[in-house]
């Protein structure tokens, strides 16, 4: 049945420090997120644990709006949402991270979740399920 | 929740997955869905009024058997989407690599 997650796992021949700066820095974001015959707006990019990110995508059919909001930021692993203004509603929680593989290499991998998924899995636990109950108890006395 | 996103929340729970799968060979009545899970027939009809609210499955006119039938086009429109993200994340991660040849190798 249908996949609730999509990973890549690549190996760029470049040290996981220019790696993670491709992913951080606004003009060497521009240089390859956007397609081609694209043009890529960095409206907002603050690689921290709570900060932000907001890319204007823009070709000829139009502009898409991807955004997200970051969770974790290390040199070698980034988690953050990532949504897209054509699916508006459906966000996904990525999980990229920088494996230096000691000779100018690095393994990357990009895992990214459907929080749908995210959700089966952690709804059976109990904690999740006594803060439900607990919010539910709170909504009927307001 | 538009209807990717209920898609999605409907195939959340593992339960339901095994439904699907187990419903993808055919028809089946609540009972014999319930058969391979340790939990009560109410149970398996909570899960079964989830997949319906979702478009996923149909429910027989036949009161006493409520047979149970899969609609894949629910499906079909979630692979297609993730289909469409992993093409151009994809295409993405080819052009990170041509830029970190050219960091690396000033032309």
């Amino acid at each position: 049945v249908s996949e609730q997650e999509v990973s890549f796992d690549r190996i760029f021949d470049a040290a996981p420090a220019l790696v993670f700066r491709a992913f951080t820095e606004p003009d060497l974001v521009a240089r390859w997120w956007a397609e081609k015959d694209e043009t890529l707006e960095v409206e907002v990019l603050e690689p921290r644990a709570g900060g932000s990110w907001r890319f204007v995508n823009t070709g000829n059919d139009g502009s898409d709006v991807f955004s997200g909001v970051y969770h974790a930021v290390s040199a070698d692993r980034i988690v953050q949402t990532f949504e897209y203004s054509g699916f508006p509603g459906i966000v996904l929680l990525e999980t990229l991270t920088f494996d230096d593989l000691g000779d100018g290499r690095t393994r990357f991998t990009d895992t990214s979740v459907f929080p749908a998924a995210a959700a089966g899995t952690y709804g059976g636990g109990g904690g999740a399920n006594e803060s439900m109950d607990r919010l539910e108890a709170l909504l009927k006395t307001l | 929740m538009n209807d990717l996103d209920s898609t999605f929340a409907a195939l959340a729970d593992p339960v339901r997955r095994a439904i699907i799968t187990r419903l993808s060979a055919g028809e089946a009545t609540p009972g014999e869905l319930a058969e391979p899970f340790p939990i009560s027939l109410q149970a398996i009809s909570k899960h079964l009024k989830v997949l319906e609210r979702a478009g996923l499955i149909t429910r027989g006119r036949d009161a006493q058997r409520r047979p149970c039938r899969l609609r894949p086009e629910p499906l079909a429109e979630t692979a297609d989407w993730i289909a469409a993200h992993r093409r151009r994340t994809e295409d993405r991660y080819d052009r990170l690599e041509q830029l970190l040849h050219e960091l690396k190798e000033p032309t």
